[in-house]
Parts: structure tokens; sequence; C-alpha cells
């Protein structure tokens, strides 16, 4: 158990310096990762002020402020995308990494885990940004932000956990990447990140109580803009947690069979 | 020089005519082999235009307007978006990103030896024709929001549209190069580009419901007011004659920067292997 900590600790470091070598890329992409909110904030409330203010019991305020924490969200929910694994079976470049005594998954989620610290720094400023632009009123209670940051750490490991799961799939077929753009449509309408879930119609709502998506996105921005109380905010992390052993599971025993059918290119 | 060379090769215009035309054969080919991705292709279009609709259909689900336009004029604004979106993925930036790596390479020295115009030849050296699946997809939401908005056919507006796209796709193109061939001084502004695609989102919506700071950059730093609004609004019949003037010289003016500004950043070009 030692030994695993000490393996983490080393690849998120990696993770941690390979981020700070890149760092201006890192911004850019930021900056990237900032527009797609930036529109959503702006037609939004455009729409709530045309509307007398608000919609759905979303004020312009709360608007304001879903669309900011929703960036730290993103930038904290990073991992490792599917496309990554056509690279890894076709070159057969995860055969070293099977000799290694730990699971790759273990690698590779303490490797973006060190990115972190990185985003966050950049995070700060531009967020700093987007508060003196928009104005939001803020009065989030003190138990608000640490528990906003658990949320997003438990939302991040459930979403790495999905996207790695997808990614099992390249060792089946070379088209992966279909899957994958599937999942990021599902994700879009069903789990807060195109707009929160009470705009949505309740068909809407009620099939998205059942799969994983508002965990990662809208259940950690509602902690944040202050619309869970403490109760519903461990209920929340139940689920979080519900859903990572759920996902957990399913990538071991997919794992399994994967690496059965992985015959090492290039040996 | 250029125009020298060009002359040489016995006929200026019709010359660049041909060799686009010919370029763009031999790459589309190329791309034609692998017809698998085309289903790719359909599978990404789909879901991202199905993506787009819902988000409107939202809008409008608690909304009559947004900032003065309606359901079907946003769905115009968002077929024009669908449209030069692809555009530019068929024609623009599979170019753009082929020169920032000829640059990183040093294999651009090979475009440099050739007689004929360095910025026509890394214009057209690549053409990605599945992307041409949203140039269809656009003109069919467009139609069908054309229809929607009550409109008949009408030979002026056509025509508006057509010369307002052109013109918007051409300052597109021209602050594209523009920054990638900074690439000739920083190497590595292919993040840049990746911003440029980001922003390219911005331009789903009407461009006129973004604060004045964002949508001042949206329409003389990245013209997406130019290559999406304008012309939806041509056929949405909400064109000011002024603008369309406007959009003409804007084009003209950003043109002639443009040659100057490669012509200026080519001098940096200092061959990798040199």
């Amino acid at each position: 158990m030692r030994a695993l900590a000490e393996a983490y600790l080393i690849g998120a470091r990696n993770g941690f310096q390979q981020q700070i070598q890149y760092r201006v890329a890192t911004l850019f992409a930021m900056l990237g990762f900032l527009i797609e909110p930036v529109v959503y904030l702006i037609v939004w409330t455009t729409i709530a002020e045309s509307q007398g203010g608000s919609i759905a019991g979303f004020s312009t305020n709360d608007f304001i402020g879903y669309y900011i924490a929703w960036t730290l969200v993103r930038a904290m929910n990073i991992s490792l995308t599917p496309y990554v694994w056509d690279g890894r079976i076709q070159r057969g470049r995860i055969n070293d990494h099977l000799m290694q005594p730990w699971h790759l998954f273990h690698r590779d989620f303490a490797m973006f885990s060190g990115w972190k610290p990185v985003w966050l720094a950049w995070w700060v400023p531009l967020a700093a940004l987007l508060v003196l632009i928009f104005q939001p009123q803020l009065n989030p209670a003190p138990w608000q932000l640490p528990a906003f940051f658990v949320a997003v750490f438990f939302g991040y490991t459930l979403r790495f956990i999905l996207l790695y799961l997808i990614g099992m799939v390249s060792f089946w077929t070379t088209r992966a990447s279909a899957l994958f753009e599937i999942m990021v449509a599902g994700e879009m309408l069903l789990s807060g990140r195109l707009v929160p879930l009470e705009l949505m119609p309740p068909w809407v709502q009620s099939l998205a109580a059942w799969l994983p998506f508002q965990w990662t996105y809208q259940a950690p921005i509602d902690i944040a803009i202050g619309r869970r109380t403490v109760g519903e905010t461990f209920q929340t992390y139940g689920w979080q947690l519900v859903w990572i052993a759920v996902l957990g599971v399913s990538l071991a025993a997919v794992w399994k069979r994967a690496i059965r059918r992985y015959s090492a290119v290039g040996a | 020089m250029e125009k020298s060379d060009t002359a040489l090769l016995g006929g200026g215009r019709m010359i660049s005519v041909r060799l686009t035309l010919s370029h763009w054969r031999i790459a589309a080919m190329n791309e034609l082999q692998y017809r698998a991705n085309f289903f790719v292709q359909i599978i990404h279009s789909a879901l991202s235009l199905a993506v787009g609709l819902v988000a409107i259909w939202l809008v409008f689900d608690h909304t009559t307007d947004l900032g003065g336009w309606t359901a079907p004029e946003l769905l115009a604004v968002m077929g024009v978006h669908v449209l030069v979106g692809g555009l530019l993925k068929t024609l623009i930036e599979p170019n753009m990103r082929r020169l920032m790596d000829d640059v990183q390479e040093g294999t651009y020295d090979y475009v440099l030896t050739k007689p004929v115009d360095a910025q026509l030849l890394t214009s057209i050296r690549e053409v990605k024709p599945w992307h041409a699946v949203d140039i269809v997809l656009g003109f069919g939401v467009l139609t069908y929001a054309v229809i929607d908005l009550g409109r008949t056919f009408d030979v002026g507006a056509a025509l508006l549209f057509a010369v307002t796209l052109t013109a918007g796709t051409i300052m597109i193109y021209c602050v594209w190069i523009m920054i990638t061939s900074t690439a000739f001084r920083v190497v590595r502004s292919d993040e840049v580009l990746n911003l440029f695609d980001g922003f390219y989102q911005t331009g789903r919506w009407p461009i006129s419901i973004y604060p004045f700071w964002l949508s001042g950059v949206l329409t003389f730093i990245i013209p997406l007011a130019f290559a999406v609004t304008v012309p939806a609004e041509a056929v949405s019949g909400r064109l000011n004659p002024n603008t369309v003037a406007l959009a003409v010289v804007f084009c003209v003016v950003l043109a002639l920067v443009t040659r100057r500004v490669w012509a200026i950043n080519l001098r940096h070009y200092s061959g990798a292997s040199a």
C-alpha cells in the first residue's frame, strides 16, 4: 500500500512537471475552455433578464455563478481521452506498462491528478477576471468552498473512470472515438454542462437521474453556488461514490478481458 | 518577384486557378480512399448538430426572442455557422495545420523552392472532403430556416448572401493565415489555433447578443460577425446595405494587410535543415 502511494506521488509529480514545462500551452487551453461557458452565460443571462430576472428558479446571478463555477469543474475534470487508446494499442505502447507492478490505471490517474495544481493556478486569475466582468453577488457559506472541492474531486474521479472504460472499447474496435463522441453529446445534455438540468423537460431530468453525468458537472457546481444544503451535499458525495464503485468494478472486469485480447504489436 | 515568376510560366491568374484545382483534386482523392472516415464524420456532424438544435430549442422553450432574434432567424445563424465551419475545415484549417507542421519539421523549404507564389501554394495543399458533410448539413438547416421564415426565393437576397458569405470566409482565412504565419517566428502556435477553434463556437449565436468588448473582438479581430451573422442577416432580410459595403471594404483591406504580414513573417523563416 505504501509502495502504491509512492507510485502515485511520483506519477503526480511527473504530470505536474510536464504541465509546468508547457504552462503557456496550458493557459491557451484554459482560455479555450472559458469560451464555452462564457457563451452559455451570456445567452442564459440575456434570457433570464428578458423573462423578468429568472427562469426555472435560476436568477441572472445564479447563471453567472453557475457558469463561473463550471470553469473550475471543467479544468479539474480533464481526463485521459479514449483517443489515446487507439495509439497505445496500435503502436504497442502499453507493453512497458504491463510489465510494471501497478495497474496502468494508477499511473494515468496519478499523472492527470498532478496536472491539477497547474490548472488551478491558471484558473484563479481567469476566474477573478470573469467575476470582475460579470459581477456576480457571491456570498458562499464557509463550508461551501471545501465542500465544492471535494465534490469536484469525486466528479473528476468518476469522469476519469468513465472515460477509461470507454477507452477500453479500443481493444475491440478501432472506432472507439465514435462512442466517445456519443458520450460527450450525452454529457452535454444530461450533466448540466450545456444548461442546468432544471431547464430541461421533466423526462430528460428523470433520464439524467439514472446516469452518472450529473454528478460530474451540475452536482459540484450546485454546491458552489449554494443550491444544496449540507444534507444534500453528503447525498451528492454518496451518489458520486456509488458511481465510482460501479464504474470501477466494471472497469476492472473489462480490463481483464481487454488485456487477454491484446497481443503486443512490435513484440 | 512572385508576379514575374508566375508570368514566366505563362499565365498569371489562369495558372493559379488551374494549380488550385489540381491540388484540390489530388488532395481530395488522397482522402477519399479512407471511406470509413466518412461515417465517422457523419456521426460527428450529426451529434454536434443535434446538440446545437437542442440548445436553440431550449432557448425558445423559455423565451420568444433572444436579443431581438426569433427562432427561425437563430436557426439561420446556426445553418450558416455549420456551413462556414464546414468550409473552413474542408479547405482552410488542414492547410494551416500543414504549414505549422512543415515549419516545425523544416520541410517548408519544399514549398519555397517551387516557382509559384508561396502563400497560394500554402493555402491549397490540403483538402479534407469528408468535412463537406457540414457544408451540406449547414445548407440544409439554412434552407429549412428560410422556409420557416416564410420567405420566398429572392435573387437579391441570394446574391447578397453569396457576396457576404464569400467576403466573410475570406476574412477568416486572412486572420487565420496571419496567425499561422507567426509560426515562422515562434514555431509553436498550434495552441493559438485551438483557441481559434474555441472562438469559432461563439459564432453559433448572433454576435450582437454579446457585450460590446466581445462583439468588437468578434467583428474586427476574429471577424465571425462578417462570416456568420451577416450572411444570416442577408437571408433573413435583416441586412443593412451599409453592412454589405463595410464587409466588402473590410475584406479588401484585410486581404491587403494579410499579404504584407505574410511577406514580413516569411522573411523570418530560416529553414530548420539549414
